[in-house]
């Protein structure tokens, strides 16, 4: 049977990080990185520019075999993780063939969830989420007239937006009241609301697809209120769910939920195993509540800690829990959301808008310490904010200025205290 | 052997926030003199002092794993992190990435910009009238003496944050294998560079001479050398105690004959090997364990040290020496290039080399505080980095100009706490006399 010190599923971001962690305190330890990818390592977050044409497809790529041969890692392509076998330390894959380890990191991440409608399954739809899923988007986006998107989170509104670009005549169906909303506030939706529509597309929210069935262009999809649409291109972007199936019938084996539970250190309740990124449930920061926060920011921080903690670092530090963040680019706008949209008992809320420039600032407040920060068109520092929310730290004596320009505020800040 | 690479260094207590660097920065990159779009940015007020974020183009960079579009790389030649404008798909993700605001939107293009360093001779420091800013080549000396053998051995026993440990093992990779090495004793063999129980502390020869013959001892070890026609670097590294004191007669003497020898003097102001007595290179108002604070005799309250110090590189200026240089540690480059010097110079006579070592125990300063303590020596005039040879006279190479007032050396350590404000006017006193001394030298001998 094939032995390896580390093993780690997955080829994104955070099984990535992880290989770099473990190499800057491991040089020697063999290590293999599994994946059922058939490419080398890519990013999901940039498929939506292989779906434009903006990004050619054979330019993504985070790694190369050079890499992984300096680095002595058995980078093990098309080959998925079936089943693991924790108790016995080994792994699972798909062609039936095993692998023993001695430390495995699960960083899987996650797939299109696709939602129980009936007749999904009759009529032929598109998902983004690998390379081969963009580029049959880039081919099929081309050839389109009516295109719907179901779903208006971050991955359909870029798909929603090329597909405009491309010329389509789009529809965009969403469940919620609002666009992007979980990632934006109401206000913030609006506007990105008012540039798709600018642009000509339809959008519906508050909308169910409750039926679906092949037409002469595509599909045919039926909605709550009984309307009807056809679409000679459909995309599923409802959400995603954590790729965790190799736990499945595995008796009392890793705890998981929503996601993978994991420690402070992504370990999870078995020995030797690790979770990290999409497929990983861990603390939050506003909560010790374990949540999924499906960003790409987070898959590399947990990774890392994870790779840290395999390889036994003592520089490895506690994950400070989840903290949301966001970009988002429309229609040559830019969005930023940085930290919890929620606002607790007794926090406060300050709005900024300026009908003229579009410029939107909504900020977060508990005790004088930043929780939230939003911006449509209004640049500032993300990973200044983000460090103002984990450093908890007062911003009383400088609240106004602040609100008034958090890009330098935030740096002055920044200067003084981590600098 | 890692790598090390050119950095631009701010000094925020020289920066008035006149944004001159900003503006050369925008003109450079951008074509235009919109500051908001330099990638250098001046932060924060007079009166709280400026600050700067600019990227810092990290060892372990955060912007380059956020990357999704692999945009980002850091350049292992350059040590810059490298942005790629047709990979780049402007997601900003690598803005929410960097906690230093290093990489950020450029509103005039639409992209992220950052700082690329001008490939190596960054626009903003000439721009800057004050010095605030500066661009550290020193990493050169790094990635070069890097891969030079150590050639003491691992483990010796110096004191924790140790200069004299730096200064000599720096030393000795330079001057190189084909050496032998006298030290009489002090710091340089009290941490066992003469070897415990048989073995040496070093890879080459080394010998113990008495504190009165070292400079006579090496010299005849030379001649004999010669006579057996093997070219060696003949190498003192002696402490201040040593070579000004007891073992000035055979220095001066081996000074005058111009023996063919590299003499070093690691100055750490006092006999700090045998529990921090004065030598004549302490400074006035010095603590040392002879020179104490209390009540003292006879009504006259003990203050530290009441004489000035000697100052030997000027006497050894007066030997008319083949070289003669004051060094700092503070300032790798310069003290590479007089090590260069000094040592060509020992080919054809007499080379003096005489640097200042901080010493955290028996000056009282943190064990970490070594380069800003040597720095600030400098920074104040308290120490004056010049050279000297018989063709080209004596100069300066660090300014002397503008110094920082002598207080801001003084109070970054403890054996001056005590100084009452007469002495400390004393020592100001004779900061200016020395400088205006050594410029009549340079005048002279230029
Ligand atoms: C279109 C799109 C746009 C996005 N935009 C953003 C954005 O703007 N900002 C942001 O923060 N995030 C964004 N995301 C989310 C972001 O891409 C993810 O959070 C991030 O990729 C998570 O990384 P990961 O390593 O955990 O998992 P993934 O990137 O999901 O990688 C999982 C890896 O595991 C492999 N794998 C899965 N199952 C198995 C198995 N059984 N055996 C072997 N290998 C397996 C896969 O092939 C893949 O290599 C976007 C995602 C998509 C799809
Ligand atoms: S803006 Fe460009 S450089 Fe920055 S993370 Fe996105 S793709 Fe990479």
């Amino acid at each position: 049977m094939e032995q390896t010190k580390y093993l780690v599923v997955g080829s994104s971001h955070a099984a990535l990080e992880a290989v770099t962690a473990i190499r800057m305190h491991d040089t020697e330890g063999s290590l293999t990185l599994l994946t059922r990818d058939t490419h080398l390592p890519y990013s999901p977050t940039v498929l939506p520019y292989v779906v434009s044409g903006r990004s050619p497809a054979d330019s993504i790529f985070l790694r190369d075999e050079e890499f992984f041969e300096a680095n002595r890692v058995a980078y093990k392509r098309g080959s998925a993780l079936k089943a693991l076998h924790a108790e016995r330390n080994t792994a699972e894959l798909a062609d039936g063939s095993e692998i023993a380890y001695e430390k495995i990191l699960l960083a899987t991440g996650a797939a299109p969830a696709i939602p129980p409608i009936p007749g999904l399954d009759q009529v032929t739809y598109h998902v983004l989420r690998t390379l081969d899923d963009a580029t049959k988007l880039n081919a099929a986006i081309k050839q389109s007239k009516h295109a719907v998107v179901l779903g208006a989170g971050l991955v359909g509104m870029h798909a929603a937006e090329n597909l405009v670009k491309a010329g389509a005549s789009v529809t965009i169906v969403e469940m919620a009241k609002q666009l992007t909303d979980g990632y934006f506030d109401a206000t913030a939706a609006q506007m990105i609301e008012k540039a798709f529509t600018d642009n000509g597309a339809t959008i519906l929210t508050g909308s169910r697809v409750v039926k679906l069935a092949p037409s002469a262009i595509g599909a045919l999809l039926t909605l709550e209120n009984g309307t009807t649409l056809e679409a000679d291109l459909l995309l599923v972007a409802t959400g995603v769910k954590p790729n965790m199936d190799y736990l499945e019938g595995q008796g009392e084996g890793v705890e998981h939920e929503r996601g993978i539970l994991v420690s402070d250190t992504m370990q999870t309740n078995v020995a030797n195993v690790w979770a990290a990124g999409d497929c990983a449930q861990a603390k939050g920061f506003y909560t010790e509540d374990k949540v999924m926060n499906a960003i790409l920011p987070d898959a590399t921080e947990q990774g890392r800690i994870a790779g840290m903690a395999m390889a036994g670092d003592p520089g490895v530090k506690a994950y400070p829990g989840g903290v949301p963040l966001n970009t988002y680019h429309f229609f040559g706008r830019h969005a930023i959301s940085v930290g919890s949209s929620r606002v607790p008992e007794g926090g406060e809320v300050v709005t900024r808008f300026d009908e003229v420039s579009g410029r939107y600032l909504k900020a977060i407040f508990k005790d004088d310490r930043l929780l939230g920060i939003y911006g449509v068109n209004e640049f500032f520092d993300g990973g200044v904010m983000c460090q103002l929310i984990l450093r908890r730290v007062d911003l009383s004596a400088v609240k106004e200025r602040f609100l008034a320009d958090p890009l330098t505020v935030g740096r002055e800040l920044m200067s003084r205290i981590w600098r | 052997m890692g790598k090390s690479y050119n950095t631009i260094a701010f000094d925020s207590a020289k920066c008035d926030g006149c944004g001159d660097c900003m503006t050369a920065c925008a003109t450079t990159k951008t074509g235009t003199d919109d500051k908001t779009r330099s990638r250098i940015q001046i932060v924060g007020s007079e009166a709280d002092g400026f600050e700067l974020a600019l990227c810092r183009q990290c060892g372990d960079p955060k912007c380059v794993t956020v990357c999704p579009a692999g945009a980002l790389t850091k350049n292992f030649d350059s040590g810059v992190i490298d942005w790629s404008d047709t990979k780049c798909v402007d997601c900003l993700l690598c803005t929410v990435g960097c906690a230093y605001a290093g990489i950020a939107l450029d509103a005039g293009t639409g992209h992220v910009a950052k700082c690329d360093t001008c490939e190596g001779a960054p626009a903003c420091v000439p721009a800057c009238p004050h010095d605030a800013l500066t661009y550290i080549t020193t990493s050169r000396i790094y990635n070069e003496v890097g891969d030079w053998e150590d050639l003491f051995a691992p483990g010796l026993a110096g004191c924790q944050g140790c200069n004299t440990e730096l200064l000599m093992r720096h030393t000795l990779r330079r001057v190189g294998p084909e050496t032998v090495l006298a030290t009489p004793p002090g710091c340089v063999p009290g941490m066992g560079s003469v070897g415990f129980n048989g073995t040496t502390g070093t890879k080459i020869p080394v010998f113990h001479p008495l504190l009165t013959n070292t400079a006579a001892m090496l010299a005849g070890v030379k001649r004999q050398y010669k006579r057996v026609g093997r070219d060696v670097t003949a190498l003192a590294i002696a402490g201040d105690g040593g070579a000004s004191d007891v073992g000035f007669q055979s220095l001066s003497g081996a000074a005058e004959r111009n023996e063919q020898i590299l003499f070093m003097v690691v100055d750490n102001e006092g006999y700090m090997n045998t529990g921090m007595q004065r030598s004549s290179c302490t400074p006035y108002g010095a603590w040392t364990s002879t020179t104490p604070i209390g009540q003292g005799t006879g009504g006259m309250p003990s203050q530290g040290k009441t004489q000035d110090a000697k100052n030997l590189p000027l006497i050894m200026v007066n030997h008319r020496c083949e070289y003669v240089a004051t060094a700092s540690t503070a300032y790798m480059e310069d003290l590479y290039d007089k090590l260069d010097k000094a040592i060509a110079a020992s080919k054809r006579g007499f080379a003096y080399l005489h640097v200042y070592s901080p010493c955290t125990t028996g000056w009282r300063f943190p064990t970490d505080q070594n380069m800003e303590v040597a720095r600030k020596a400098v920074e104040t005039n308290f120490v004056m980095l010049w050279e000297y040879n018989p063709t080209d006279g004596l100069h300066f190479t660090h300014s002397a100009d503008e110094p920082l007032p002598v207080t801001e050396y003084l109070k970054a350590m403890g054996r001056f706490r005590h100084l009452s404000p007469d002495q400390i006017s004393h020592i100001q006193g004779k900061v200016v006399e020395n400088l205006a001394f050594v410029k009549q030298m340079a005048h002279r001998e230029n």
